[in-house]
Formats: C-alpha cells, sequence, structure tokens
C-alpha cells in the first residue's frame, strides 16, 4: 500500500526524522488555513498524487509542473489553484494521469547539497538494506546504472538492529562531518526504527538534504508498507487513498479477485498467480494483447466467477475473453456452472474461450457443451489463445 | 529415490484442525501419504478422523515428533501465527517444514529466516503448493504429497520440476503426465520475496539424485534467484534442465499476485531472465504450454529418454 508525500512527512515527523515544516489543503477553502501555519517566506507547492516525476509532469490543461518554487505565501495561495482538481500526467501515471485532491504547502528549505537515502527488503540476503548516495534529487536507477561507486548499501542485522558503525560507515560515504554527521546519524537510526516498526516496504528520501545552517531534511518521502502486514497497523491502513487505485481493482479486492488493468483488449480470467502471469504472455506470444492479470485464486466460487466477470466486461476496450482454469483440487465442474451462470447473468456478447483441465473436466467439458452458450472451447493453453486471438483480430 | 521426501516419510500438520488444513490432511491420507500427526495448541489428546485414519493431535510440534517420529511438518496456519509456527518446528530439529500459508508479513519472515541460521531444519515456501513424490498405486497413489497440489496430476518417474508458482507446476507436470513422463520429486518453493530454500537449493538436490534425470524450472519476474540458479547450471549441472518464465507482459512496479512478482529494476525482467536462461544452456519453454517439449528437446540433444 503506498501513502502521499504528506502523510509520509507526519509518519517521519512522528519518528524523529526532520522534515521542512509543512500543511495539507484538500479544498481551497482550505489553502489559506493551511499556509496559515508556515512562516512568509519561499513556499512549495506540491500536488499529492501517487506517482514519482510530479516535478516534470504536465497537467490535462496545458499547466506545466506538479510542484512549483513560489517566492511567498500569496504566490502559493495562487499557484494552489492551478493544481487542486486538475489532472496531473507524469512519466509514472501513464496517459490517463491522476486527479489531483489534495495540495501539500512547505517551506521552500535553503539548499546546501543533495543526497539519496531509501530502505527497502534485500531479498538477495532476507535483510533490510540502507542504500545511500552523495547523488540526490535525480533518478537512482541511472545512478545505479551510471556510477554505481557512488552508491553505498548496508544490510541490516534482523537479530541486532541497525549498529553504530553502520551509520558511521553511512556517513562516511556520504562525506558528512560536524554538526551534519551528528545529525545525519541520528535521521539515519530514526528512519529506520520507521521503517522497520511500521513493517514498510519501502522508505525513500529523495533527496535528503542539508542546509547552511547544518540541519539535515527529508525533501520528499516516498513510503510503501507490506500489505500482508496491514492487518496489525491499523493506523496506516486508515491512510489509504482510493482516489489512487483503479475502481476495478477496488471492486475486485471486495471478492478475494487479484485484478490488475492493463492497456489491451483479450480480458483474462484465471486461476492462480502464475498461471494467470502467463496467459497473459501467451496471449502476446500469439499477438494479441492482455487486458488485465486476473487471479481468482484456488478455489473459485460461482459468485467470485460472476463478480470477475462483471469487473472484466467494466473495461471498454475489452474484445474478447479467455478463461483458463488448471482445476487441480477444486471440481471443473462447478468451475463450468460457474462460468455458464456468470455468462447468463452478465449477457454476455463478445468471444469467449474456456480452457479447462484438471479434476472432474470431462463433466465440465459436458457443462459448458449443453448450455448452448456461443463459446469456444480450448484444449491446451496455447490453442485457447491462439483461438481467442483470432476471434478478437 | 526422490528428494527431500519418499512414500516413507512420516509428516504432521500443524494447523490440521483449521478448515485449510483439514480439507488438504484428508486428500493427503487418501493419497496414501504418512500422516501420522497433528498439532493445534489447545487439542492435545484429540483425534483427526478421516475413513478410517484417526491421526493424533498434540499441542506441540516437540512432542508431537516425539511421540510418533515425524520428521517433516506441513504448515496451514494462519499469516499472523505462521512465523511462530515455522519456528516451533526449527526448535523441534525437524527435518523438514513446508510452509503452505500465504500472506504472512514480510517482517516476520525476514526474522524467522535469521533465526533458523544454523539450525538444521530446511524451509520450503511460505506461500507455496508443497512437494509431492509421486507414488506407484493408481493415480500416482502411495506416494507422499506435503501441502496442496492435486496428487493425481503425478506419475512416478525421472523428471524433477522446482516453481515459484502453483498452479504453473501442475500446468508443467500434467503436460509430462500426458506424454507418459514421471516426476521424482516436485517442488513448490513459493511466491514469495523472502523463502526458504532457492531454485538453486533444489536444482542442487536434483543434480545430486540419481533418478532424477531432467529438471524443469519455473520462474518468474522479480528478484535474482532463477538467475543464481541458471549460473549454477551452466558450471555444475550435467542433465537437461528446461526453463520458464512467467510475466513478460507484466508491468514494473506492480504486484503481480505474487508478493514476490514485481519488476524491480531492468534486471528482473523476463526477458533479462530468459536471456541468462539461453546464455547458460537452459532450454526455454516459449510458452507455457511448451515446458515438457522444451525438456524433451534439451533431453533429445544430450541423447537421454526421459521416463
Amino acid at each position: 500500500m503506498n501513502i502521499h508525500e504528506y502523510q509520509a512527512k507526519a509518519l517521519f515527523e512522528k519518528y524523529g526524522v526532520p522534515v521542512p515544516k509543512g500543511a495539507a489543503a484538500r479544498s481551497q477553502a482550505e489553502f489559506a488555513t493551511a499556509l496559515a501555519q508556515l512562516p512568509e517566506g519561499p513556499t512549495m507547492v506540491k500536488s499529492q498524487i501517487h506517482a514519482g516525476g510530479r516535478g516534470k509532469g504536465t497537467f490535462t490543461n496545458g499547466f506545466k509542473g506538479g510542484v512549483k518554487f513560489c517566492q511567498d505565501k500569496a504566490a502559493a495561495l495562487a499557484m494552489a489553484g492551478n493544481m487542486l482538481g486538475q489532472t496531473l500526467v507524469t512519466a509514472q501515471t501513464g496517459p490517463a494521469g491522476r486527479r489531483v485532491q489534495t495540495v501539500y504547502f512547505t517551506v521552500a528549505s535553503d539548499i546546501k547539497k543533495e543526497y539519496y537515502l531509501a530502505i527497502l527488503l534485500d531479498r538477495a540476503s532476507s535483510r533490510p538494506v540502507i542504500v545511500a548516495s552523495t547523488e540526490g534529487g535525480v533518478e537512482i536507477e541511472k545512478v545505479a546504472h551510471e556510477t554505481p561507486e557512488k552508491i553505498t548499501k548496508v544490510r541490516v542485522d534482523p537479530a541486532y538492529g541497525l549498529a553504530d558503525f553502520q551509520v558511521r560507515d553511512l556517513i562516511a560515504a556520504l562525506g558528512l562531518t560536524g554538526a551534519e554527521a551528528k545529525n545525519a546519524a541520528k535521521l539515519i537510526r530514526n528512519l529506520y526504527t520507521c521503517f522497520w516498526e511500521t513493517d514498510a516496504a519501502m522508505v525513500e528520501v529523495n533527496p535528503l538534504i542539508t542546509t547552511p545552517a547544518g540541519e539535515v531534511l527529508a525533501l520528499d518521502a516516498k513510503v510503501s508498507f507490506d500489505d500482508n502486514a496491514l492487518f496489525r497497523h491499523p493506523e496506516i491502513t486508515a491512510l489509504r487513498d482510493l482516489n489512487e487505485e483503479d475502481p476495478k481493482e477496488i471492486e475486485a479486492s471486495k471478492y478475494s479477485l487479484s485484478y490488475i488493468a492493463l492497456d489491451g483488449n483479450i480480458a483474462c480470467l484465471v486461476n492462480g498467480a502464475g498461471l494467470a502471469m502467463s496467459t497473459m504472455d501467451i496471449i502476446k506470444h500469439f499477438g494479441g494483447t492482455p487486458a488485465n492479470f486476473l487471479d481468482v485464486g484456488g478455489g473459485a466460487s460461482k459468485d467470485q466467477v460472476v463478480a470477475a466477470f462483471k469487473i472484466i466486461l467494466g473495461d471498454p476496450n475489452v474484445k474478447g475473453i479467455l478463461v483458463n482454469i488448471f482445476g487441480g483440487i477444486m471440481d471443473c465442474n462447478v468451475i463450468a456452472q460457474g462460468i455458464v451462470e456468470a455468462v447468463r447473468e452478465v449477457g454476455l456478447k463478445l468471444p469467449l474461450v474456456v480452457r479447462l483441465e484438471g479434476n472432474n473436466v470431462e463433466a465440465g467439458k459436458a457443462t459448458l457443451a449443453a448450455s448452448g452458450l456461443t463459446l469456444v472451447s480450448g484444449d491446451t493453453m496455447a490453442d485457447a489463445a491462439q483461438k481467442i486471438v483470432r476471434l478478437v483480430a | 529415490m526422490a528428494i527431500l521426501i519418499t512414500p516413507s516419510t512420516k509428516i504432521l500438520i500443524q494447523g490440521i484442525t483449521g478448515e485449510f488444513g483439514a480439507r488438504h490432511t484428508r486428500l493427503s491420507l487418501d493419497y496414501g501419504t504418512q500422516v501420522v500427526a497433528g498439532v493445534t495448541p489447545g487439542k492435545g489428546g484429540q483425534h483427526f478422523e478421516h475413513q478410517g485414519h484417526r491421526v493424533p493431535i498434540f499441542n506441540s510440534v516437540a512432542e508431537a515428533a516425539r511421540a510418533t517420529g515425524a520428521t517433516v511438518s506441513a504448515i496451514f496456519v494462519p499469516p499472523p501465527f505462521a512465523g511462530d509456527a515455522i519456528l516451533e518446528a526449527v526448535d523441534a530439529d525437524l527435518d523438514l517444514a513446508v510452509a503452505i500459508t500465504e500472506g504472512i508479513p514480510i517482517r516476520d519472515m525476514i526474522r524467522v529466516k535469521r533465526a533458523m541460521q544454523g539450525r538444521r531444519t530446511r524451509l520450503v515456501g511460505p506461500n507455496c503448493p508443497g512437494l509431492v513424490t509421486p507414488g506407484t498405486g493408481p493415480g500416482s497413489k502411495g506416494g507422499c504429497r506435503i501441502g496442496i497440489a492435486p496428487g493425481y496430476i503425478h506419475r512416478p518417474g525421472h523428471v524433477g520440476v522446482v516453481s515459484r508458482s502453483g498452479t504453473l507446476t501442475y500446468e508443467a507436470v500434467f503436460q509430462l503426465t500426458s506424454k507418459g513422463i514421471g516426476q521424482s520429486t516436485c517442488v513448490g518453493i513459493g511466491g514469495d520475496p523472502v523463502n526458504g530454500t532457492s531454485h538453486l537449493d533444489v536444482i542442487k538436490l536434483f543434480n545430486a539424485d540419481p533418478e532424477t534425470h531432467g529438471i524443469i524450472m519455473i520462474g518468474e519476474i522479480g528478484g535474482s534467484a532463477e538467475v543464481e540458479a541458471a549460473r549454477w547450471v551452466r558450471e555444475h549441472c550435467r542433465k537437461p534442465v528446461a526453463g520458464f518464465i512467467a510475466g513478460a507482459t507484466a508491468p514494473a512496479g506492480r504486484r503481480m499476485g505474487h508478493a514476490g512478482a514485481v519488476i524491480g529494476g531492468h534486471e528482473d525482467t523476463a526477458a533479462a531472465k530468459i536471456a541468462i536462461f539461453r546464455e547458460c544452456g537452459i532450454e526455454v519453454a516459449a510458452t507455457p504450454s511448451d515446458m515438457a517439449d522444451a525438456l524433451l528437446r534439451s533431453a533429445a540433444a544430450r541423447g537421454i529418454k526421459l521416463s
């Protein structure tokens, strides 16, 4: 689960990670009250959406820049009006963009130098890794590719936690001394505690900055959480912003379906994540384009199949459907009955190819054949994929 | 011969009285697997009954293992308590703990994995379908089924299958069995980013097993475990290996069902992994329908006849 920058910074403050003073506003009426909490002077106005590249983004009304520097609060107040309610398109949002529903005002900090700091899971060692770089405010992937020597990684032993010598190594790698070193050490320790205690999947500060006064601040904040651990963090679950999620994905999650919208025209309905992913792949392999990832899970019920059909048909781009079920334990006939009822209930008009295999498959195929529905049967994944690609072409 | 488990392996089920655990315990008993004990704290002294089987239930893993000689545990405990259940199996010095549970917090698994260092127990999973060593009865009955895989699709033989995905494992096994080719052992290592046994661990075991003559390795986007295994195959594996990577069409940064199936950078995409498979002499299945055929091609090129 992702949260907004303003929410992440509130969390940082709770854990003693210094951030520039800021205040969020959700309506025009709130602009003045939010700005009143900040001192007079240079102010940043930041669009709050769950996507990176905001500064270089463009609004669909033509206005450029989702993050702006303003000389004073009056200018910030006017600027915020250009962003709130508008749709921002960035390199990460896709062409549809995201509607800005919250604007965040912060004090514009005096920047001495920018750095990069992040904590995430290192899969190879199964430990948290702290990643730091002297190259801040730029894409870290680019730094990793072009100048990997400028990136330092410290893996934390979960049995001991973050050790002081590791913090010293990070500070040395960043080249910090004196008051800056002391402040950065405290920030790194607190950020690690924040990461660990909240079951974060990743915390990223880009840039981390030093100021002429010797302060070290998190100028930006990107935090995501391990969905599996949300059950023990109700205060974090409450930060979920449904406006940032695809309505079809929200609907799917109500039925324990795992759905991700894509931009193709062949919808698929599959049991199992690996099979669902490779069903998308095989559609592409035979020249089609998948409209979605959809895993109905191991014990798909009739209700789930009906819900799944409704969700995939909610996508106007869909021109055909491929159902691929390997019924290992579950009875293929139950699945077949679910498909028949679902198709009748939603009044399906589009081409439908069904590949059914596994437990009691003969009865399942008989049910489909006897239904009178105009569906096409596929014998293998390859056969089924080729058939739906042909029907949609 | 097989790896990790044989038809005579004695297993216990942690979470045997839960709906999920009970259902698959019944299926394993039907398959002929030696389920000798169950563990549910607070229900010690009761029995799990199914068609003439009467499996004793214990309060703790250590007690169950002592009383019955079970050496392997299948864990069906719900996510908030699953990390603790794995550690209990480790503390009882079992040979193998197989965590079926999906949805264990990553932080719990980080701690569990650290706590397992230096201990004798091997972990398979979590978020996995488990393992099957097929038996010689009808529908491969009489084998050892640990977890949630459909037993009847298997056939005893000489191909080892290792995969992060349950349904793709079944797909591969079904293709093999349909062609009259059996399996030595099938291992689902699970779809989580922090897991126990890796692709490489399983491939080393298959390579050392005289009864395994060929290997299918199924992977997906995210992480570098398949790459690590492929490089080892190039240097050390003398058996034909076929591979498939799911997720060629997955968008970067999105979690595709499995917690671990997310593209983090340009090196954990399907295309990157497939390229490395090819470099390492692994026969790549062009589509998931091609997995068994890919292994047959690789075996034929080495003059090996699989059965």
